[in-house]
């Protein structure tokens, strides 16, 4: 059995505590989350990774990882990512769960102290830190920010969420930008630090064989160094329903082989917070969400038009955006094949095979995510930034009774926003 | 059926060996969604020369890679949609030693399962596709050639060893695979597809009893005559050439630093050098050494730095490799850092570190079904049973290790191959 238990542990402080005998591991984490701003973002990417490089007790990666060899050879990641218009830093961490120890020793509580330690007691010096390690993250962030470029699918896709969204946060990248990042002075990036340990929202995570009263003893003894705030808020999201008046078409040359063209559409409000989320979900899967969708079956396999189209949701903005990579000249005739495809959902044109073919894909899809203790965390943690507590198995049931109309009426809401088009230097 | 219990790893498996020859394995996983299936067969890219019914067959470089990419061809068409179409998710590798065939699904499991057998077991092949397919690994072959991390390797191998077949590429080259026909693949099918040549391992929430039932409902009854395989002469314990460098478009020196090893035994002991070799890495280079902790600050390994110990059948090495400005300074260090050993031992704080961090480490992975069933049926090719090594690994000692870098880590078994920044020979 897997029981889930929520709880808070402090003002502001929230636990996930998974109960389960099913894994060789117990996953946890630490996630501070905060409102995704331009001028921060790019600091607050940069934290987990210069924490990450030591502590006061071990205040280097060689210390760190010998303390990780001795909990068995446990794992503690920086993770930065995007909920919403939340953005989520902290760490992930992994280690051998206490029944599969050579020795009967109990990990949890000490992997929860050296946690606890990474984000709360890091190696500092001149009261500030390390300026050796804030350069060096510096240097590796700004590196990863410009790599984002090499990768032509998802770069397409973020541009287009930097175009589309551009008067509104969730146009801000998780990463941040460049400058932001190359402004960072180790006193400027501590006093962020200590702002975000005062004001973040913190949501804590546990999955694994230990009981949810000695995972909250752990972590509260292990997060007791957390400064007491009465401050800490969760996030807001703002969603705009409606696309504006007139589509924008937004180019940009390149030199690249093949075209990348992505289309952003508003969904009329519709978020995870709408009664019909799940009508949406199934719309997405069959519109563009899985290998036997429209998209994926039509402009790709059919016609030919496409190296790829796909679509993906953005449940808590209300977004939905299609991806696809296309030969430069085939621009107009994609477009208009990937808009016939909308029309035809819209119109109820849905075969009985692929109504159930998406609501089977998604049901398992959402129920293999309670055999990993990793996408268990994004799922709780996705939850939790939207202020939703529904779990997987009431999703699923919604999944279930979802009709073909109800999708068509989810269709209909979705309005074509902004066209985003990488297109090659010629021509 | 047989139920084995492994104590530490706290796992069940069943075992049944059907009156066709295959060997079933079943991890029963009660608690979970999905079920996972990998069909195998103990053939790969190094059997290319083999001998069935009296007479001897040398095929082409990179058949079994070839063979398995047109197994998902069927009388009705593709197999693969078959499956998606149920929601699985499936799909297939050809290494060096097997090729094996997968899926994972949460619906419909045995009606999945049945088609995975089918699909592996039946061959279809006709002049058309198998010709069609050349225009597509012929791409994969170039791609990958294009891989300055495939080249790297690819080099080290082919210095380390002087015949053995691991030195030729699992995909073969585009040369090689353009003497492929509809025949070969019938051949080599015939001689390595049989039932018994075979391994079934299956994990999930399923019937044991069930997964046999499907393999006899689908599977020929009969066993079959299985191919006799050659990889050629001994190989000697020394390495073939000590360095080996190409030119190709990357932005710094790459670079894989190999000793060689001593062939596997079969059965435990095989079982047993894995772990040494894995912990022989750990101890000399690994993340938490002092020497690796050395190399990072000098600037001459960085994050991409990466090591392990891999074997098949007649050959087993240890590699070690990244970017580096300066390679050959690398190799001397861990040189000078095994005769350190040789002379001092290895700290014993610092092996007690490392063994509970790679134990830790290995027993993680049992999480996964894909790890948990390939695994098994690797060790089974191998002669032993993989949930059998937390218990090996608890009665390593110290000495055993410190013996194997002694035996392995010596200039006359050192092969260094880099590939630095500049134009490519053509």
């Amino acid at each position: 059995m897997l029981t889930v238990t929520r709880k808070e542990l402090w003002p502001g402080v929230g636990l996930t505590a998974v109960h389960t005998t099913k894994f060789k591991s117990s996953a946890m984490s630490v996630t501070l989350l905060t409102p995704l701003s331009r001028e921060n973002a790019g600091p607050n990417a940069l934290i987990p990774a210069v924490l990450r490089r030591g502590t006061a007790a071990h205040p280097d990666m060689e210390s760190l990882s010998a303390a990780l060899d001795e909990l068995y050879g446990g794992t503690i990641e920086p993770a930065v990512r995007k909920k919403g218009e939340t953005q989520c830093i902290g760490f992930v961490a992994s280690f051998l769960d206490d029944a599969y120890t050579l020795n009967g020793e109990q990990i949890l509580e000490q992997a929860a102290r050296l946690l606890g330690e990474l984000l709360l007691a890091p190696y500092t010096q001149n009261g500030a830190f390390c300026p050796d390690y804030t350069a060096g993250e510096k240097a590796n962030l700004i590196d990863r920010i410009r790599g984002q470029v090499n990768d032509k699918r998802s770069y397409a896709v973020q541009r287009l969420t930097q175009e589309m969204c551009r008067d509104e946060a969730f146009g801000v990248d998780k990463l941040g930008d460049e400058e932001t990042v190359a402004a960072v002075t180790p006193e400027s990036l501590w006093r962020r630090y200590q702002a975000l340990l005062r004001e973040a929202a913190v949501e804590v995570y546990y999955c694994g064989s230990a009981q949810p009263e000695r995972v909250e003893a752990a972590l509260r003894d292990a997060l007791a160094a957390l400064p007491e705030s009465t401050d800490r808020c969760r996030p807001e999201c703002e969603v705009l329903a409606h696309a504006g008046r007139e589509i924008r078409l937004v180019e940009e040359p390149m030199e690249v082989s093949q075209g990348k063209l992505s289309l952003g559409f508003r969904t009329g409000g519709l978020t995870c917070r709408s009664e019909e989320y799940p009508a949406l979900t199934m719309c997405n899967a069959i519109f563009g969400g899985t290998t036997l969708s429209k998209l994926f079956r039509n402009v790709r396999e059919r016609l030919s038009l496409c190296y790829y189209a796909s679509s993906m949701m953005e449940k808590q903005k209300g977004l939905l955006m299609v991806s696809s990579g296309i030969e430069f000249d085939k621009y107009q005739t994609a477009r208009d094949e990937i808009l016939a495809q909308l029309e035809a959902i819209r119109r109820g044109e849905i075969e009985d095979w692929e109504l159930e073919g998406a609501r089977r894909t998604l049901i398992s899809g959402h129920r293999t995510t309670l055999d990993s203790q990793g996408r268990q965390e994004e799922f709780w943690l996705g939850q939790a930034a939207a202020g939703l507590d529904t779990d997987i198995e009431t999703l699923c049931a919604q999944f279930e009774t979802v009709t073909r109309e109800q999708v068509a009426a989810a269709a209909q809401k979705l309005e074509l926003d902004t066209i985003y088009f990488l297109k090659g230097k010629e021509g | 059926m047989e139920k084995l219990e492994f104590a530490r790893a706290r796992e069940t498996m069943a075992h049944e060996k059907l009156e066709n020859g295959l060997h079933v394995f079943v991890f029963p996983k009660p608690e979970f969604q999905k079920g996972y299936a990998f069909f195998a067969t103990n053939y790969g890219g190094m059997d290319m020369r083999f001998r069935l019914d009296g007479e001897w067959h040398d095929t082409p470089a990179g058949v079994a890679h070839y063979l398995e990419h047109k197994m998902f061809d069927t009388k009705e068409g593709n197999a693969l949609q078959q499956l998606a179409a149920n929601g699985a998710s499936p799909n297939a590798f050809t290494s060096n030693a097997i090729t094996g065939y997968y899926f994972e699904s949460t619906e419909k499991f045995e009606e999945n399962l049945k088609i995975l057998l089918s699909f592996v077991s039946v061959p279809y092949f006709t002049k058309e596709s198998v010709d069609k397919e050349q225009g597509i690994i012929g791409q994969e072959i170039g791609m990958i050639e294009d891989d300055p991390d495939w080249k790297v390797f690819t080099n080290l191998m082919s210095a380390l060893y002087r015949h053995h077949p691991i030195r030729v590429s699992v995909a073969g080259s585009v040369e090689s695979i353009s003497h492929i026909t509809a025949e070969t693949l019938y051949a080599c099918h015939k001689a390595f597809y049989d039932p018994a040549n075979m391994v079934l391992c299956v994990a999930g929430n399923v019937d044991p009893a069930r997964i046999c039932a499907a393999a006899r409902e689908i599977l020929p009854t009969q066993a079959g005559p299985i191919a006799e395989k050659d990889y050629g002469p001994a190989e000697p314990e020394t390495a073939a050439e000590h360095l080996k460098e190409e030119r190709m478009a990357v932005s710094s020196p790459i670079f894989q630093l190999g000793y060689k090893g001593d062939a596997p035994e079969r059965g435990e002991k095989g079982m047993r050098q894995q772990l040494l070799g894995e912990l022989a890495c750990e101890v000399l280079l690994g993340n938490s050494t002092p020497l690796y902790a050395r190399l990072y600050r000098e600037g001459l390994i960085n994050r991409n730095f990466s090591y392990g110990y891999d074997d098949a059948p007649g050959c087993a090495f240890l590699a070690a490799g990244g970017e580096s400005r300066d390679p050959e300074a690398v190799r001397d260090a861990v040189e000078a850092e095994a005769r350190r050993i040789d002379r001092e031992g290895v700290d014993p704080a610092l092996w007690e570190r490392v063994k509970k961090g790679v134990y830790g480490g290995k027993m993680r992975g049992l999480n996964s079904f894909e790890n948990l069933c390939i695994g098994q049926a690797q060790s089974f090719f191998g002669g032993w049973d993989f949930l059998r090594f937390p218990e090996v690994f608890a009665g390593i000692r110290k000495s055993e290790v410190e013996a194997l870098i002694a035996r392995w880590v010596v200039p006359e078994r050192t092969a260094l191959s880099v590939v630095r920044p500049g134009e490519a020979q053509a």
